[in-house]
């Protein structure tokens, strides 16, 4: 198995222990990434707000490249996973938008055709490597950590092509194979307020401090996360949005709890990124580590 | 007591405005709008907002080109899709509102050092230069540019991310610079030759 991989600003940046953990992951796996080259960045949902058809132009660039490598596209950030997808439908669903996206490529001598399949490491981690395959790597389960699967918005919408919208469950099935107890966690798909704890700070944080609560009100000892954004919100404002109840809650990728389970070190696995140590928790619950 | 109408009369409507939003990439189902609220509902930041999103596309539809350019809703739409996957009549209320964040952004209809669209424009120019963004440099410029002093409250919150390795200084690029130049300037040449 091999696939091109798309890391993404944040992945280079405040979401580099995302990257770390994955690839690690990944190594155990047997699952060979090969970083998509020169690649750009996705354009978020921030570009296309100053120039919508200049955005699809960004991701396309990105697309063809991984068509030229001739693999399904990994992208395991929740932004560009959703924005690489966007573009795909857009230039489909208006001719005229893939004329001007096609004639952009043309200008800097890329193929036109940007139809590869892009792909979230847990749709390949469910539908490629299997459940069964992950299981039998597992030396370290994660017996009794009771973790809250956090999908947040943009894996799952607008395009739900490997898991339910409303519900999804990808998370909790790959986590529940290292042996972790998923909680019951209703505001899993709702908004951590995005890039709105910088730009509007008392609405981000009324956002980031309702997920935080449900998180500590139904017995979550951890936090799983599949968005940069997502995790640091909800990691570096705690302390801010503490009220009566502190918060001290270990917000960490999926991908980190995996390596955990797959007996990666955890200084491989970004864990020394954190602001909360994990080790504690760990040794409260009896669980062994590398 | 100063008394002032709060119906919008037929007189205040742009019909160019409201034939721009039918016709606009997501919103050509825009008269099938039932005003049935699941929008509203469905978004984690509606109570914030002037105009709901469900007023919001009515407004819109109608071409009352004041009220939705100049209303905080736009901004605070987080690009979350809640209402897109609720709405019935499979309007893209989200991809509107990036449209409607564009034409605020070219006809100057938000209020001065207001952040979110100093963070679109500084995103857009970094992705020029750079092809990609370096996180900590970017939300050094919006805070230059809007709020200086909100950057001593971030001290301590970036002395963390640094002493974590997560907050990098060194500029993150492309090799290819010229070609994301390119890409850029080649989208807006053929887009004028289409409108031709």
């Amino acid at each position: 198995m091999k696939y091109a991989y798309y890391p993404g600003c944040s992945l280079k940046g405040t979401g580099r222990a995302y990257e770390e953990s994955l690839l690690a992951v990944f190594r155990a796996l047997g699952v060979e990434l090969e970083e998509l080259e020169d690649w750009n960045c996705c354009g978020a949902t921030t570009y296309i707000s100053y120039g919508e058809l200049q955005s699809y132009a960004l991701a396309a660039r990105n697309l063809s490249l991984a068509k030229q490598m001739g693999r399904d596209l990994m992208a395991p950030c929740a932004a560009c996973y959703l924005v690489l997808n966007k573009t795909q439908h857009y230039v489909r669903e208006y001719p005229w938008i893939g004329q001007i996206v096609d004639h952009a490529l043309d200008a800097i001598h890329l193929p036109k055709d940007i139809g590869v399949k892009v792909r979230h490491p847990l749709d390949i981690l469910l539908n490629d490597v299997g459940l069964e395959a992950l299981k039998a790597k597992v030396v370290h389960p994660l017996t009794g950590l009771k973790v809250a699967t956090y999908y947040g918005c943009q894996m799952v919408r607008p395009y739900a092509s490997f898991d339910n919208q409303r519900n999804p469950t990808s998370m909790d099935r790959v986590l529940e194979a290292c042996g972790a107890t998923i909680v019951y966690y209703p505001v899993k798909t709702h908004c951590c307020g995005g890039s709105q704890k910088g730009t509007l700070p008392e609405i981000g944080l009324n956002l980031i401090r309702r997920l935080l609560t449900e998180a500590q009100r139904n017995g979550a000892e951890a936090i799983a996360t599949v968005c940069p954004l997502c995790q640091f919100n909800l990691e570096a404002f705690q302390d801010e949005a503490s009220t009566t109840s502190k918060f001290h809650i270990p917000v960490l990728y999926f991908t980190q709890l995996l390596a955990l389970a797959l007996g990666v070190r955890l200084n491989e696995a970004g864990f020394q990124r954190s602001f909360i140590n994990i080790k504690p928790l760990l040794a409260e619950k009896e669980i062994a580590y590398a | 007591m100063k008394l002032k109408r709060v119906v919008k009369v037929e007189a205040e409507r742009d019909p160019a405005f409201a034939l721009w939003i039918s016709q606009t990439v997501g919103g050509e189902r825009i008269r099938h709008c039932l005003q049935c609220g699941l929008c509203s509902g469905s978004c984690p930041l509606s109570l914030y907002m002037d105009y709901t999103p469900r007023r919001l596309m009515h407004l819109s539809r109608e071409g009352f080109k004041e009220e939705v350019l100049s209303s905080y809703t736009i901004w605070l739409c987080t690009s979350c899709y809640a209402c897109m996957v609720e709405c019935p009549k499979k309007i893209n209320i989200t991809q509107l509102m990036y449209a409607l964040k564009t034409r605020a952004m070219q006809e100057h209809f938000y209020p001065k050092r207001f952040a979110i669209p100093v963070l679109a424009r500084e995103f857009s120019r970094m992705i020029r230069g750079s092809g990609r963004i370096t996180e900590s440099r970017l939300v050094m410029r919006v805070f230059v540019k809007t709020a200086i002093w909100r950057l001593l409250g971030f001290s301590k919150l970036g002395l963390r991310l640094f002493r974590t390795g997560r907050m990098r200084l060194a500029r993150e690029k492309v090799e290819k610079r010229s070609d994301i130049v390119t890409l850029l300037n080649a989208v807006d040449t053929t887009r004028k030759e289409l409108a031709r």
